[in-house]
């Protein structure tokens, strides 16, 4: 619970979610730490609707050639400064999808990431701790 | 229902088409291979007459040309009867399915798009899948794409190493 | 007048980028054209690369929600094709983890729809009781997710007989949940008018665009991979299937909530029946040849097929999720219905679109709904429609 105490004292964070062609497991699990047993609003933590509202923005998914020049604009939408928070190995490496011809390779050649959240799919709990970190940071 | 493949049902597509050639795999997997002339009124019979559902289409590049597999179930007795053929590489076109059978839509764009094949009479031929930015001759499940790939992967692997 | 309002890619009502430009007169839609690829990540390009082993991982990760019945139908496949008999325990276990995800599956997409409507209790509850299951995946397979259990010749690992009285325990308080969650969402007037007559997909249409999984069964369409071509344990075991034929989006939430009694009912009989043995017959090689497997998964019928040459990697291997085929008929469910109804309609058919897209907006200068808008639409006619009852 010292990480609790350590939210208490930390402004709150409105964070947006983008997914570019993940499997989607990532993006349950974040959505799993808004249900009654994490319960991140308690800490401020929010989901809003636009980038524009956003502090910070938790990416998931492997880059692939479509969702590429859509996410660059919602980075550029995003006022800044604003932390880019990678949740899954696909953010770190594009590991098994390597091969592909689709996939254009990790985010951090395209976007400054701040965080890296590795784990397939990361626990929620690995979640919010990486998301401690990353307002450690700030 | 006995759950396995139905004689007849066989014995009316080889009466429908003699150059058929059937194999039987499994109680409820039939492969049956024809001309490519062939295939658009077999579909047409087994998806009218019959009420089979045309569950997917699988296209392979293979030395002899590039084939294409229709998956038809009866779903009644759980059988899949998969109607098979080939089309040679100079001549990469077939009749498409989807003037009767909206299932066939998009799975035909997906082959066009990945394979190359051209489906003549279908409504609406766009890329499904890939990029607006993918140039449309390049078909990525061709053998001749994946060796281009490889080599492309590995220029690039050591030219970071250097 | 047309106008265009776009959803998507990236929008706060859906999880996973996918477009869809509705074109709507008013408040009515009367057209929509559906634009997909965003999520296409080349499966198929990549198997190819991977041996007959380490497929299951590959095909594992095209979907997080659905990541047990890609590995299973991949697995009946090649089982096919080497003619293989896998092992009876682990057949079992196969069919008792397929149906716990079935469970977790539903349950997520109930919760989504909840939220989508302006119920967040829904939600939050349904979600809640969502968690002892995946704790129970972890127990048993080690990770919440994307846990493996499927191995060519039978499962990986064993679930111990430590172990069943957990499983018990989960099952009992979730038949109880169950009960609670189809009552309150069937009697409740405002929801019944909600999703009812809204999204009606009619059974000649569901037959002609080849849907499957609860969308067909919803709309009269009697389609059951595990009733049709019996694997595993499916036909030793007694169960119904659940099919209603309004074709509307209560439908579907009805067959989906029925489901997972039936998936309970599954699961007890199967830890009843459990032979002992070995989990997996071994596997020297895959001689060549071809193969087609088939699972029911939440969504549908999942469709595998593989075509071997007697080496050690497949030579092709064709995925087909169920969404593939169920995307498309939402061409005809959508169009008719207003825009505050499309969000649901749209979400009704359980959408994947990482399963779809596996092989691999928007200025006009016209004036756009945003995200917040049209999940404000859809929360204002639930208000409405509960104001009528009120009074």
């Amino acid at each position: 619970m010292a990480n609790a105490k350590l939210w208490g004292l930390k402004k709150s964070p409105w964070v947006f979610h983008v997914a570019a062609a993940s499997c989607n497991n990532c993006d349950i699990e974040i959505l799993d730490i808004l249900t009654p047993r994490w319960d991140v609003e308690r800490f401020g933590i929010v989901l809003v609707g636009s980038p524009r509202h956003a502090d910070a923005l938790l990416v998931t998914g492997v880059l692939n050639r479509k969702s590429l020049p859509r996410v660059l604009q919602v980075y550029e939408q995003t006022p800044k400064p604003c932390l880019v928070i990678g949740v899954g190995t696909c953010t770190c490496h594009t590991h098994i999808f390597e091969p592909s011809y689709n996939v254009v390779g990790p985010y951090d050649k395209y976007i400054p990431v701040d965080v890296y959240i590795p784990g397939c799919p990361p626990k929620p709990e690995a979640i919010i701790m990486g998301v401690v970190k990353a307002l450690k940071r700030l | 229902m006995k759950k396995e493949f139905s004689k007849e049902i066989i014995d009316e597509i080889t009466t429908r088409c003699p150059e058929a050639s059937v194999k039987i795999h499994a109680p409820r997997r039939v492969y049956i291979r024809v001309p490519r002339e062939k295939v658009y009124d077999l579909a047409k019979f087994l998806y009218e007459q019959k009420e089979f559902r045309l569950s997917i289409a699988t296209g392979i590049d293979t030395r002899e040309g590039v084939e294409i597999i229709y998956h038809f179930t009866f779903d009644q007795a759980g059988t899949y009867y998969n109607l098979k053929i080939t089309i040679p590489k100079d001549d990469l076109q077939t009749k498409s399915l989807a003037t009767f059978l909206p299932a066939a839509n998009w799975i035909e764009r997906e082959i066009h798009e990945l394979l190359g094949v051209d489906f003549i009479g279908h409504p609406n031929l766009k890329p499904l899948l890939t990029a607006e930015s993918w140039p449309a001759e390049l078909h990525p499940l061709r053998r001749d794409y994946a060796d281009e790939h490889k080599n492309l992967k590995m220029k690039e692997k050591s030219e970071e190493a250097l | 007048m047309r106008r265009v309002v776009p959803i998507g890619p990236y929008h706060p009502l859906q999880e996973e980028p996918e477009f869809f430009k509705l074109f709507v007169e008013g408040e009515k839609v009367v057209d929509i054209e559906i634009n997909i690829g965003y999520n296409h990540r080349g499966h198929e390009f990549i198997s190819p690369t991977l041996t007959w082993d380490q497929v299951p991982f590959l095909v594992e990760r095209i979907c997080g929600i659905c990541s047990d019945s890609h590995p299973y139908a991949y697995v009946l496949a090649v089982e096919d094709c080497a003619r293989i008999e896998p092992a009876p325990r682990g057949q079992y276990i196969r069919t008792i983890i397929g149906e716990l995800e079935r469970i977790h599956s539903h349950y997520l997409w109930l919760g989504l729809a909840g939220h989508f409507i302006g119920y967040n209790t829904v939600w939050m509850w349904v979600w809640r009781y969502r968690e002892p299951l995946l704790d129970l995946f972890e127990l048993i397979m080690g990770n919440r997710n994307h846990y493996a259990i499927n191995k060519i010749g039978g499962a990986r690992r064993d679930i111990v007989p430590e172990d069943y009285p957990e499983i018990e325990k989960y099952l009992n308080i979730l038949e109880e949940k169950n009960a609670m969650f189809t009552k309150a969402i069937l009697d409740d007037p405002v929801i019944s008018a909600r999703l009812e007559g809204v999204g009606i997909l009619p059974k000649e249409d569901a037959i002609a665009y080849g849907v499957l999984g609860p969308t067909a069964r919803g709309s009269g369409y009697a389609t059951d991979a595990r009733k049709d071509d019996p694997y595993d344990a499916y036909d030793k075991v007694d169960w119904d299937m659940i099919v209603f034929p309004e074709g509307d989006v209560l439908a579907k939430t009805k067959v989906r909530l029925l489901e997972c009694d039936e998936s309970i009912k599954i699961v007890r009989q199967c830890l009843k029946q459990m032979p002992d043995g070995p989990i997996e017959t071994r596997v020297d090689e895959i001689p060549p040849g071809e193969g087609i497997g088939r699972h029911e998964a939440p969504r549908g019928e999942v469709f595998h097929y593989v075509r071997s040459d007697g080496s050690n990697m497949p030579v092709r291997h064709k995925v087909r999720a169920p969404s593939f085929m169920n995307l498309a008929s939402n061409a005809v469910a959508v169009k008719g219905y207003s825009i505050a109804d499309a969000a649901l309609v749209l979400a009704a058919i359980d959408p994947c679109y990482c399963c779809t897209e596996r092989t691999i907006v928007y200025e006009k200068g016209k004036r756009k709904y945003t995200g917040q808008d049209l999940l404000r639409l859809s929360r204002e006619k639930t208000e409405e429609i509960r104001r009528r009852y009120r009074k």
